[in-house]
């Protein structure tokens, strides 16, 4: 039971990467990829890593987003590709 | 059908990491957009991190901390199969800070480079330095 939640959150994972690159709006893009973070924090925590699932929660996800959302705010916001 | 069943359904995760690893990997080089090099770039990150923690896990294994340790002066012997190996977790926990150092300082650098040409796109970033340096050909050769 385990497994299978644990490969749905992997090709949420797969999904939400390529979103973020996809996407040409790069505030949703910054969005997706905060989410993309916090998936694979909850992939971590199932494999038992917990002390790296918080630090990628505070850090990874929530450090990273606004360091982007506001780099996004000082530059531009669309993307060619 | 046979195939996928002794073959990719066990190493279907090892093949989501090399794809997530891929992913970064394409969006560092074909991606012209700063910001999506940069997104890339932690993409990259994040699924080696992703693959060092998978080959700490172990099955029927519990979280590392050693449980009932309140007789400080006698220390039973640990049993290492019992516990998730937890030098991998400390590893990767040093990536993930070194990762969100890396974001900043080439976020710094997109916002200067925004600054200077007032686009994040490769392509014409390169244009306009390309035609930066014709016009400063053109003024040495005129005042020879």
């Amino acid at each position: 039971m385990i497994w299978s939640i644990e490969l749905i959150i992997l090709f949420l994972v797969a999904l939400f990467g390529m979103g973020a690159l996809a996407v040409k709006d790069l505030l949703g893009a910054a969005i997706l990829f905060g989410a993309y973070s916090f998936l694979l924090c909850l992939l971590w925590a199932i494999m038992g890593a917990v002390d790296v699932a918080f630090t990628e929660a505070s850090v990874g996800a929530g450090i990273s987003t606004v360091l982007i959302v506001s780099a996004v705010l000082r530059t531009t916001r669309r993307s060619e590709d | 059908m046979e195939i996928f069943q002794i073959w990719v359904l066990p190493r279907l995760n090892y093949l989501i990491y090399i794809f997530l690893m891929l992913l970064g990997l394409y969006g560092m080089l074909v991606k012209r957009n700063y910001m999506k090099k940069v997104i890339g770039l932690n993409i990259l990150q994040t699924a080696i991190i992703l693959f060092f923690i998978s080959t700490a896990a172990k099955i029927g294994a519990t979280i590392p901390i050693i449980a009932n340790h309140e007789h400080h002066g006698s220390h039973a012997a640990v049993n290492a199969v019992q516990y998730i190996n937890p030098l991998p977790h400390v590893l990767m926990l040093t990536a993930i800070v070194v990762a969100v150092a890396t974001l900043g300082v080439a976020l710094a650098m997109v916002i200067r480079i925004y600054q200077l040409f007032s686009t994040i796109e490769e392509d014409q970033v390169l244009l306009q330095l390309r035609r930066e340096t014709l016009v400063a050909d053109a003024k040495e050769s005129f005042h020879d």
